[in-house]
């Protein structure tokens, strides 16, 4: 599967793409270190109050935001803002996922019905409209943000899960090991789970640059992070009034808009690379032939 | 089973589903102590004294249950609170800014539907060549791009660098006062049709000017997703016996991709407006808020930020309801479209 992978253009694009991220995450203290005495690395640094962005200098290579938040810095650390919430949501969503799936399918009846329409009330809602939802509620914060993307998320793994369980639930070695008097939770631990989800696993995880839209998307609208947190999202928000420049020199603050959205951008289309050339590998009905 | 039993089945089902909808969101409320949930009561400080007897009066500290009744009682007569952010019942608001939100979702989801599927179906007949590469390529992109980005992109450059050529808002500070004036008639209080309907050139213009940018940014995400739906449903199609068929009767390939092969592909389509209503209520709330584009994405953005719970939850449970009955309407149509589909009895 990875040599297959790797031979496709556009899911080795994908490759690379994300492991520059992870490169950037890791080494962030070097790349944008963090100024003497500031206490929490994840809070932008900013020289005074003014609300005029500046533009890329020496000392501010990418430029500064309103409120003279460093762009270079927020978006380097926005990085590892962003890996932090997609790989929490989705750890969250799969445990859940996996342990109402599994019950779910395996047991089928009363307990399949109750947890199916737990889901289809979930379901019910567009996912954002939900997040914003909860997030207004527990008040906003990027913690409001996760738990809210892992409340509208976790329906879908459930019933995805549910599915490839109930695909295994009859074959004859899940029958073989329930005859040799194994109990339930060892039958789906050891047995029916891993030759089930994997394919789900992996899907998973692509999701991860989807939750971290979502996320900016939330942080955007002013209900994820405190203001001057090293997110992407909020720092595309405060481009929001500067996005048309002053007369004669319309495009004067292009960078406060454009360098914030373009890592966003690149960070969810390295998992979507990555998810599309998946998606045809598992889904034999569209193998070359 | 007959289309008459099926659909009352279904609605049957609709009951539990909105039952736990409301359940759902009233438990959400619930989340807020009696206290905090009384001082919404509360229009002057001094009545801080009273939140006992506010409490008491409301019945703010009864049972989940008995609460529950009273308030899904209020919901069931149209009473879903008050919004502070445009000082009018939640329910009004929701009549307010619908309109200007349905002339988005009318202009844009035949745009995103009919896109989707010409480039969808062009890319699946030339399979694995350049434009079949070139297509998905700018599927992933569109569906990687942050919507938030592209409208503010798309203001920079055609609001901003071509001086005003399509601004934010809806209608422009003159055509406002056409449109509020006498001999304007507001039939629909959506400014495009409304324009057509007075047969006033300069208001449709202008409505059309304000309105371009928000489509786009609210088609592009969904038109890649449209668009590989149909590719991979198109290929699956063309694999088909009766294409072969088709081509062994000596059909040109222009007939067994239009007609053989599209006829079919379409239906999976079909069953996806359900997920098209999700998404543009999706989109609404964060390209209007772009756009300053007032309708009710925009009014449930001001709610969230400033924590108006009532309209936020309230808006919530709208779309909620919405959505259910549209993925219920879609399910009954797909059963229409494709024979295949038994309702819900035994495969012969």
């Amino acid at each position: 599967m990875i040599r297959q992978l790797v031979k496709n253009p556009l899911s080795l694009a994908g490759i690379i793409i994300l492991l520059i991220f992870v490169v950037i995450a890791i080494f962030a203290p070097l790349i944008a270190p963090t100024p003497d005495g500031h206490l929490n690395p994840y809070m932008i640094p900013h020289e005074g109050y003014s609300p005029i962005p500046q533009p890329p200098s020496e000392e501010h290579i990418f430029g500064t935001t309103e409120g003279q938040y460093d762009i270079f810095y927020g978006v380097i650390w926005g990085t590892r803002s962003a890996f932090q919430v997609g790989l929490v949501v989705i750890g969250i969503v799969v445990v859940i996922g996996i342990i109402l799936g599994s019950l779910a399918g395996y047991f089928g009846g009363i307990i399949d019905e109750v947890i199916m329409r737990i889901t289809d009330i979930f379901l019910a809602f567009p996912t954002l409209i939900l997040a914003m939802a909860i997030v207004s509620v527990l008040g906003p914060s990027l913690k409001s943000v996760m738990i809210a993307l892992a409340v509208v998320s976790w329906p879908s793994y459930a019933r995805l899960i549910r599915g490839d369980i109930l695909q295994v639930r009859e074959e004859d070695y899940i029958e073989a090991s329930r005859g040799i008097g194994a109990s339930s939770s060892r039958v789906i631990i050891r047995h029916a789970l891993p030759n089930a989800i994997y394919p789900t696993l992996v899907m998973a995880s692509l999701d991860i640059g989807a939750i971290v839209l979502s996320a900016a998307a939330l942080s955007f609208l002013g209900l994820g992070a405190p203001e001057g947190y090293a997110d992407w999202g909020q720092l595309t928000s405060f481009a929001r009034n500067w996005i048309v420049g002053p007369y004669g020199e319309p495009l004067k603050y292009w960078y406060a808009v454009t360098i914030p959205g373009l890592f966003i951008l690149f960070f969810v289309l390295g998992w979507n690379l990555l998810g599309d050339a998946f998606r045809d590998i598992l889904d034999p009905r569209l193998a070359r032939r | 089973m007959e289309l008459r039993s099926y659909i009352f089945r279904r609605l049957l089902l609709l009951i539990p589903v909105l039952f736990g909808v409301t359940v759902f969101i009233f438990g959400i409320t619930m989340l807020f102590s009696p206290t905090q949930r009384a001082t919404l009561y509360i229009t002057s400080p001094q009545q801080m004294r009273d939140l006992a007897t506010i409490i008491a009066r409301y019945g703010l500290d009864r049972p989940f249950w008995s609460q529950y009744a009273t308030w899904i009682g209020q919901v069931l007569t149209g009473n879903l609170g008050w919004s502070n952010v445009v000082s009018m019942p939640v329910w009004n608001a929701i009549w307010h800014y619908l309109p200007a939100t349905l002339e988005l979702a009318i202009v844009a989801a035949p745009l995103i539907i009919l896109t989707g599927i010409f480039l969808g179906s062009k890319a699946a007949a030339h399979k694995d060549r350049p434009l079949d590469h070139g297509t998905r390529v700018i599927a992933i992109v569109g569906w990687s791009l942050p919507t938030f980005w592209l409208g503010l992109i798309l203001l920079m450059i055609f609001y901003g660098y071509f001086r005003g050529f399509l601004p934010p808002g809806r209608l422009s500070t003159q055509m406002e006062v056409v449109v509020t004036s006498a001999d304007f008639i507001r039939y629909t209080r959506m400014n495009t049709i409304d324009a057509i309907l007075n047969l006033n050139g300069p208001v449709l213009l202008d409505a059309l000017r304000h309105i371009i940018l928000p489509v786009i940014t609210l088609s592009v995400v969904n038109v890649a997703f449209i668009m590989r739906l149909m590719r991979s449903s198109m290929l699956e199609s063309l694999g088909k016996g009766y294409i072969l068929t088709a081509r062994a009767k000596g059909l040109s390939e222009r007939v067994v991709v239009n007609k053989h092969a599209r006829r079919n592909a379409l239906i999976p389509v079909i069953t996806i407006s359900g997920y098209l209503f999700a998404a543009l209520a999706n989109g609404v709330v964060i390209t209007e808020t772009i756009f300053s584009y007032k309708g009710i994405g925009w009014w449930a953005w001001q709610s969230a930020i400033r924590l108006d719970i009532a309209s936020v939850l309230g808006f919530a449970l709208f779309n909620a309801v919405l959505f259910v009955v549209v993925n219920l309407v879609v399910d009954v149509l797909y059963t229409r479209v494709d024979p295949r589909v038994r309702l819900g009895g035994t495969v012969q």
